[in-house]
């Protein structure tokens, strides 16, 4: 376990990652591996996490070491697509029983890799831990290592039990684990200068192949997509790449920074996600493989596809934007992309109602921000709540969400899109924008809204007006009272990781807390994922402000 | 009859099985104004909430402890107290439902012993329902959780007490979790149809049925409340639907002394002449038409759909309650059960009608499945009905690539006839037009069936 620790350390320090950057030493030790509050918390485990980062490596196996709960309650339920082998979607676990609780699984685990190995001879085998075998000690680099020696055969340890955090820690372990055992590896068959590696890019829906199309065009190779729709052979030997690609800002930073640093490889950090962003992109691409050595025509085509490309992708939008302007887009999302998406929906002429920033480093949020303009609403976590009630107060057009919250939109009978992991349709490049607007429309004008929100025959007015009239009465009675509506307002939470309210914070002021990290020490507010800590300034600064009108008129 | 062979293999491979805990919580589900919870890290319950999320297409009530790596290594008393403060600040719920994992069964929480203490702490929480079952992820499977779990709310909420009057027209219905919220609402016609009032546990028909809530909670919506499950005990009768729920209707004989009659299978003409004859002696009163003529309906839908289910091999893989019910009912269609993988020990599982049942995965169920004419699964049997051309019908949950898997309904005299109705269906649409070399030498396979017209069904 001490390896394991380790590992989180030193992916916590890892400087590349924008979320630590802005973090003082002791926040750094302290790491992602904040308490959840128990019983408000929501989200995957870094088991999960290892698995969505390395799952869409399509040829190898990927053996799932524990109880049953961690691959048979959720295996095959992710989006990302395969051009070839299908092994990946198989679900292999050694679903251990009490007997290997009480006496160990590795026994089991070592049988279970030469069963795969056996029946299905894939390129390599990736063995992930979880949480029971990692209380119980099962050593499972151990057992790899024998594996390994003993099949003549790739199996690689990924060491990311559930228990040691959320999932974009698990995100980086499983990097870790790629790092340590899978690239460099092996050699490619033959090298160009036109070689890059996509680190971060999981193929969901297909969305690489939005984009690989204009790469061809282009001649770049994808050497390696670090892990959509990858074989094995492909990473083993991404190392040979002359540039690379970090698509999502945050899950993959470590692989990207040291391939930079073991094997010379530059890397930016872009989006295919809108149309900008896709442009600027390909331009990235084509300015660090001409400085690797590319021919400097390369950037003159590139330009050339993006002016074509753009021209067309506009052209395509240019009919709905005229339908699309002005609607209002509730974006609630993970947090990683949240600031791509934003740039997308603007291109269409939306406006956004609000965004969840849950997961978002500080970074991203000024990202949001400058793309959002100084109105931006920011939700940090909404509870259902909440997210029901704004929708229900017709604050927003349509949501644009994960697949859990699509159904408090849904019974608040508001046109809602997924955005997240398991949604169908690909959003990625200048074709992917074109399919998000496009969706967008068809399900904002869907002539079912109109229907769904008709009262019964029976009914004199429509549930939405009662409970529409219910928010009113609510708000009244508040107004009239003042004591209550102060409560109200005291009582509203800032800090979800913790569950402290706005009255908490007030008080710790009060007390003599002046800054954010004082408020923190006293109420624990913002300790968490530090996402609210924005809005502990804001409450903080208004008190002073208060006190400063007030402190006069006391003396 | 079968015989019962356990899979070998080290690993599993396609998992046809779900883990306990989310099989209980799904019964907590079907309790009126709960929040259940998994006890254990925060994974276990999201990946629980997905596939509860994508099957229903509903909002979810789930909440975690989120144990985390320190912990799991301390105890969970803590996280147990705040998760429970936290829940009650958020959602305010009447029952809070607890299920332990994998995580806090191996490090050995004693959770009953954490629950005392919490409510010595706090008795501003007298009110609260709080049950906690223990479901381990590494032992048994989906049925077993939810069954345990149906048992302990009895025990908690029945008062150990004989009424000395019962109220005669009032049953206790424990649905078995192989019964979607549809088949609940069906059984609920039929026994309404007698005049007698059921009091479901637990009630999946009031809480993840698909409706429109008037305002939204975070905990279940519908379902019966703890105030039913306490009067239970002065019900005439209790009928159990699967051999899963006997543990439970023993406890509430136990402690209430209700009797209770139990039902293995709904699905066929026989289980449900003795369900609806059991009714109209319980009552007294004759079965309504509105039965008769239903009862009739199925008959002739058996008549018209035998035609096309006999000689079919199939390959059904779920759990215990499902798999018996489905495959005596293909047998009697004329079908014949070709492969059965389950995933747990049952007393049923030897009186399947077919060679062998085998406690395994889904691979199990792809290497005996080649050269049937159709599978029977959950959604995660799409790989291998591909890779096999097979055809598959989706049975049990998750159902996460369908419409509609809350509203399917396979039981009753309606619920068997529109089941013959699909099923049936898809055989017609496999059949083959013969061409001129369809008898010819060599491209002649053997059962070839010989030229009929599907579309007109022969006079009975
Ligand atoms: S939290 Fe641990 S036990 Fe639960 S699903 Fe994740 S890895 Fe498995």
């Amino acid at each position: 376990m001490s390896t394991l620790s380790e590992k989180v350390q030193d992916v916590f320090n890892e400087p590349g990652c924008d979320k630590n950057t802005g973090k003082s030493e002791k926040e750094r030790k302290k790491g992602c591996t904040k308490q959840l509050a128990p019983g408000a918390a929501a989200g995957g485990c870094a088991f999960d996490g290892a698995k969505i980062a390395l799952q869409p490596i399509t040829d190898v196996a990927h053996l799932v070491h524990g109880p049953i709960a961690c691959e048979g309650n959720s295996w095959d339920n992710r989006g990302a697509k395969t051009s070839g082998s299908s092994l990946y979607r198989t679900g292999f676990t050694t679903d251990i029983s009490e007997n290997d609780v009480v006496f160990g699984g590795e026994k089991r685990l070592f049988r279970s890799i030469k069963e795969i190995i056996d029946k299905y001879d894939p390129p390599a085998v990736f063995v992930y831990q979880t949480c029971v075998p990692a209380m119980t000690g099962d050593d499972i680099e151990a057992v790899c290592k024998a594996a390994a020696a003993k099949f003549n055969k790739p199996v690689i340890p990924v060491i990311s039990p559930g228990f040691v955090g959320p999932k974009n820690l698990g995100n980086k372990l499983a990097g870790e684990a790629i790092l340590d055992h899978v690239i460099g590896t092996q050699e490619p068959e033959f090298t160009t200068p036109y070689d890059i590696n996509i680190i971060g890019e999981y193929n969901l829906a297909g969305e690489l192949w939005q984009v690989k199309p204009l790469l061809d065009e282009l001649g770049i190779r994808i050497l390696a997509c670090i892990s959509g729709d990858a074989k094995y052979h492909e990473v083993a030997s991404s190392h040979r790449a002359r540039a690379a690609m970090m698509v999502c800002s945050k899950a993959m930073i470590n692989v990207a920074r040291k391939m930079e640093e073991r094997y010379e490889i530059p890397f930016f950090e872009g989006s295919f996600y809108g149309i900008g962003d896709m442009s600027d992109s390909l331009r990235e691409i084509a300015r660090l493989l001409i400085e690797r050595g590319a021919a400097p025509e390369l950037m003159e085509r590139t330009e050339a596809v993006i002016g074509r490309e753009e021209a067309r992708a506009w052209a395509r939008i240019a009919p709905y934007r005229k339908r699309l302007i002005g609607k209002r887009v509730l974006l609630i999302t993970g947090g990683v992309k949240s600031w791509s998406v934003v740039a997308a929906l603007q291109e269409a002429g939306l406006e956004i109602a609000g965004t969840s920033v849950k997961k978002s480093t500080k970074e991203d949020k000024e990202k949001i921000k400058e793309l959002m303009g100084q109105d931006a609403h920011m939700i940090d976590d909404m509870t259902p709540r909440e997210m029901y009630k704004m929708l229900k107060e017709a604050r927003a057009d349509i949501m644009l969400s994960g697949g859990r919250s699509q159904f408090i939109a849904l019974k608040a009978k508001m046109p809602w899109l997924d955005i997240n992991q398991e949604r169908h349709h690909a959003y990625a490049g200048y074709e992917g924008m074109v399919e998000l607007v496009h969706e967008i429309d068809k399900a904002l004008h869907n002539p079912v809204w109109e229907q769904v929100r008709r009262a019964a025959p029976w009914e004199e007015k429509s549930w939405e007006e009662r409970a529409a009239e219910a928010i009113a009465t609510e708000a009244a009675a508040l107004a009239a009272d003042p004591v209550a509506a102060e409560a109200s307002r005291r009582d509203k939470q800032v800090c979800a990781c913790n569950l402290i309210s706005v009255g908490a914070i007030e008080d710790a002021i009060r007390d003599g807390a002046d800054n954010v990290a004082a408020v923190g020490k006293a109420t624990a507010a913002g300790a968490g994922c530090g996402g609210c800590q924005e809005r502990i300034a804001a409450i903080i600064e208004a008190a002073s402000a208060t006190r400063a009108v007030a402190a006069p008129q006391a003396a | 009859m079968a015989r019962v062979i356990n899979s070998r293999k080290a690993c599993t491979v396609n998992p046809l099985k779900m883990s306990q805990p989310i099989g209980g919580a799904l019964a907590f589900m079907g309790v009126s104004g709960c929040m259940p919870v998994l006890h254990g890290s925060q994974g276990c319950t999201s990946f629980g909430l997905v596939l509860f999320v994508r099957h229903f297409r509903e909002a979810i009530p789930l909440q975690t402890t989120a144990m985390n790596e320190v912990a799991t290594i301390l105890g969970g008393l803590e996280n147990i107290e705040q998760a429970i403060l936290n829940i009650v600040k958020r959602a305010n719920p009447q029952l809070i439902g607890i299920c332990s994992t994998g995580v806090t069964e191996t490090k050995g929480d004693d959770v009953e012993g954490y629950l005392q203490l919490v409510r010595k702490r706090h008795p501003e929480l007298d009110d609260l329902g709080i049950v906690y079952v223990s479901t381990p992820d590494f032992k048994d499977a989906f049925q077993d959780g939810f069954a345990r779990t149906v048992t302990k709310l009895i025990q908690t909420f029945v008062p150990e007490d004989i009424p000395s009057r019962r109220a005669p027209q009032r049953v206790n219905v424990l649905a078995g979790c192989h019964l979607t919220p549809g088949d609940i609402d069906e059984l609920r016609d039929v026994i309404e149809g007698f005049g007698l009032e059921p009091t479901f546990l637990p009630d999946l028909s009031g809480s993840l049925d698909g409706h429109i809530p008037e305002d939204f909670t975070p905990t279940t919506l519908g379902g019966v409340t703890k105030q039913d499950i306490a009067a239970m005990g002065g019900a005439a009768w209790t009928i159990a639907i699967g051999e899963q729920m006997r543990g439970a209707a023993k406890t509430l004989e136990a402690r209430a002394g209700v009797p209770f009659e139990l039902f293995d299978r709904l699905t066929g003409l026989q289980p449900n002449d003795d369900f609806v004859g059991f009714l109209a002696r319980i009552n007294g009163r004759p079965v309504p038409l509105k039965f008769r003529r239903q009862r009739g309906q199925l008959v002739d839908a058996m008549l018209d759909g035998h035609f096309h289910f006999g000689g079919k091999r199939i390959a059904i893989g779920a759990e215990p309650d499902l798999l018996f019910g489905i495959s005596q009912w293909l047998t009697e269609m004329g079908a014949e059960v070709a492969a059965a993988v389950t995933t747990t020990a049952s007393p049923l599982l030897e009186k399947v009608m077919t060679e062998e049942v085998v406690v395994g995965d889904l691979e199990d169920l792809e290497t005996r499945a080649a050269g049937c004419d159709l599978i029977i699964t959950h959604s995660h049997g799409r790989q291998a009905s591909e890779r096999l051309g097979v055809q598959l019908y989706r049975m049990g949950l998750p159902m996460f690539d369908r419409l509609g898997a809350a509203h399917e309904t396979s039981i009753g005299y309606r619920g068997t006839r529109d089941l013959i109705f699909k099923i049936g269906n898809l055989f017609i649409a496999q059949t083959h037009e013969p061409t001129p070399d369809t008898w010819r030498g060599e491209s002649a396979a053997p059962g070839t069936p010989l030229a009929s017209d599907p579309d007109i069904p022969p006079a009975h």
